[in-house]
């Protein structure tokens, strides 16, 4: 049963207060708070197991070992992957995304197409420019209407024999919208083309079920799912990676090193070159269980009330113009207030305990698109409360009253 | 000429007669509104300052030895705080401005916006300020 009084009783930072009020959390998209089961986890490794991992003989490196395989056992069995090796823990969505585009820059040649939409995160944008740059490749863009959604019939017109891979986020970060990626990754197959989805923004709302999308690729970060920063995770299929050349070299990424040839690992290590984020990897694999103990039916139910609550009482206020407005999108309402600058209403409701995120969201694309410097985005968790939206209503009325 | 440390003592002494945030940061805002800063023709790209969400445009120009400042800040917030930078260090000699510290913004309760970690475009600013008054400075010797 959710109760979201005794959900809050798990994270222990939505007790403080800031500014002499009480926090009111509505930056989730670009960070999740933790709770207390995954902070445990790792003052249980730091206290218990630490050692490294994969080559000690000794009784602490096998358990930590255990506990490393087990998280990527965890993560395996959520976005119900076929095998454990196709599921290579990195430093997050960034870095997967990096190995990937670095990984191709062997495989395209001059006149192949890339594809990305015109949604997209930076980390979703460059990366792809650079492997342009190296190969010769064209990159196109998928376009979106006033809503924020792609258009679909663009996408089909973009596609061709020459089409190497297409790049989509599941869900925008900017936007909140929800990407028709099943079929885009079917029409991308039909051309014979690579699929990455970046499932930074999606995996705190759904549950990806990576064989039924039939995805190529799919990535996503541990901190905007209840887990600590600096760990993620790479999803390929066993026959992409093995194509794929390694990213870093290093220890625990070969099989044998002379000073004639290395041969590589197999998979999954062949792409973890150095000592991984060991604590964090395994709290990724307890915020993933975490996560599911809730229900990510539950979740997506409960933050589909509070946006639609919050959308409500937010267009009440005269002058806020609502960013994505698509009828699929999640917990994310990106708003300016008439002429307002968006780092002016957040600085005010920063003074009212009330954290959201101004700026471009790393969207620059999509913040020209709208002609509009930035906008104030506040994404809603399942820890967040009715009250909260209360509160930054209140606080944008306040703000609007201070600044017009 | 009045220094660069009455005026902020003069700015501190306004600054203590608030209460509260608020009433700290419509003072600002109101101070933000009220100031045609910049002539336009000096709002050009190269005089930007680029801080990651709030756009700031500084000119310097040297009248009599002092170095007088226009700044403009799409952001009223920011634009207030310039409005504040703008009345210690406008019309005052570049080896003053240079000496300066900008230690009255923490007094006043603003500590927070010239953080360096904040995006604000601030920093950058009194480091520009202090920049163009190294450079007046050197054409004067």
């Amino acid at each position: 049963m959710f109760n979201v009084q005794d959900i809050r009783k798990d994270f222990p930072i939505l007790s403080r207060k800031v500014n002499g009020k009480p926090l009111v959390y509505f930056d989730n998209a670009a960070t999740s708070q933790t709770p207390q089961q995954v902070i445990d986890t790792i003052v249980d490794y730091y206290s218990n197991y630490n050692a490294n991992i994969h080559r000690g003989v000794h009784t602490l490196s096998q358990e930590a070992t255990d506990l490393y395989e087990q998280a990527r056992q965890n993560i395996q069995a959520h976005f119900n992957a076929k095998f454990s090796h196709e599921i290579i823990l990195t430093s997050g969505t960034t870095h997967s995304i990096n190995l990937v585009a670095n990984g191709f820059s062997s495989l395209l040649k001059k006149g192949d197409d890339i594809i990305v939409s015109a949604l997209e995160h930076h980390s979703n944008i460059v990366p792809w420019q650079m492997l342009c740059e190296r190969t010769g490749a064209h990159l196109k863009v998928i376009p979106m209407n006033e809503d924020g959604e792609l258009i679909m019939e663009a996408y089909d017109k973009l596609l061709s024999k020459n089409t190497k891979l297409v790049f989509v986020n599941h869900i925008s970060n900017a936007l909140g919208t929800i990407n028709p990626i099943e079929t885009i990754i079917e029409k991308a197959h039909a051309v014979g083309a690579a699929v990455l989805i970046d499932g930074a923004q999606a995996c705190p709302h759904v549950k990806p079920d990576v064989q039924k999308l039939d995805v190529d690729f799919y990535v996503a970060s541990a901190h905007k799912m209840c887990g600590p920063t600096g760990v993620g995770m790479l999803y390929g299929k066993a026959s992409w990676l093995n194509k794929l050349p390694p990213y870093q070299g290093g220890g625990e990424m070969i099989a044998e090193v002379t000073f004639e040839k290395t041969t590589y690992a197999s998979l999954p290590h062949k792409f973890e070159a150095g000592t991984p984020n060991i604590a964090g990897g395994i709290a990724f694999g307890a915020a993933i269980k975490y996560m599911n103990t809730i229900g990510f039916e539950a979740i997506a139910a409960y933050e589909n009330e509070l946006l639609h609550y919050a959308t409500e009482k937010l267009l009440q206020i005269e002058g806020l113009k609502i960013y994505g407005t698509s009828e699929s999108k999640t917990s994310v309402i990106s708003f300016n207030l008439n002429n307002i600058h968006p780092y002016d209403v957040g600085t005010i409701l920063d003074k009212l305990g009330i954290a959201v995120r101004t700026g471009h969201h790393c969207a620059q694309p999509i913040m020209d698109f709208y002609k509009i410097p930035g906008t104030v985005r506040a994404s809603f968790a399942f820890y967040n409360t009715k009250k909260e939206i209360d509160a930054l209503v209140e606080g944008v009325k306040k703000a609007k009253m201070m600044l017009s | 000429m009045v220094s660069i440390e009455d005026i902020q003592n003069e700015i501190i002494d306004e600054f203590s007669m608030f209460e509260d945030w608020e009433e700290r940061y419509q003072y600002m805002i109101d101070l933000g509104k009220d100031l045609p800063l910049i002539d336009d023709q000096y709002k050009t790209d190269s005089n930007i300052i680029k801080g990651c969400q709030s756009k700031v445009w500084v000119h310097a120009e040297m009248n009599d030895d002092k170095i007088a400042f226009t700044a403009d800040s799409d952001a009223i917030i920011t634009k207030g705080i310039i409005a504040i930078l703008i009345r210690v260090f406008s019309n005052q000699h570049p080896k003053d401005i240079i000496d300066a510290n900008t230690d009255f913004i923490d007094q006043i309760g603003l500590k927070e916006h010239l953080s360096p970690t904040r995006a604000n475009g601030l920093v950058s600013m009194v480091k520009q300020l202090k920049m163009y008054a190294i450079a007046y400075q050197t054409q004067l010797n």
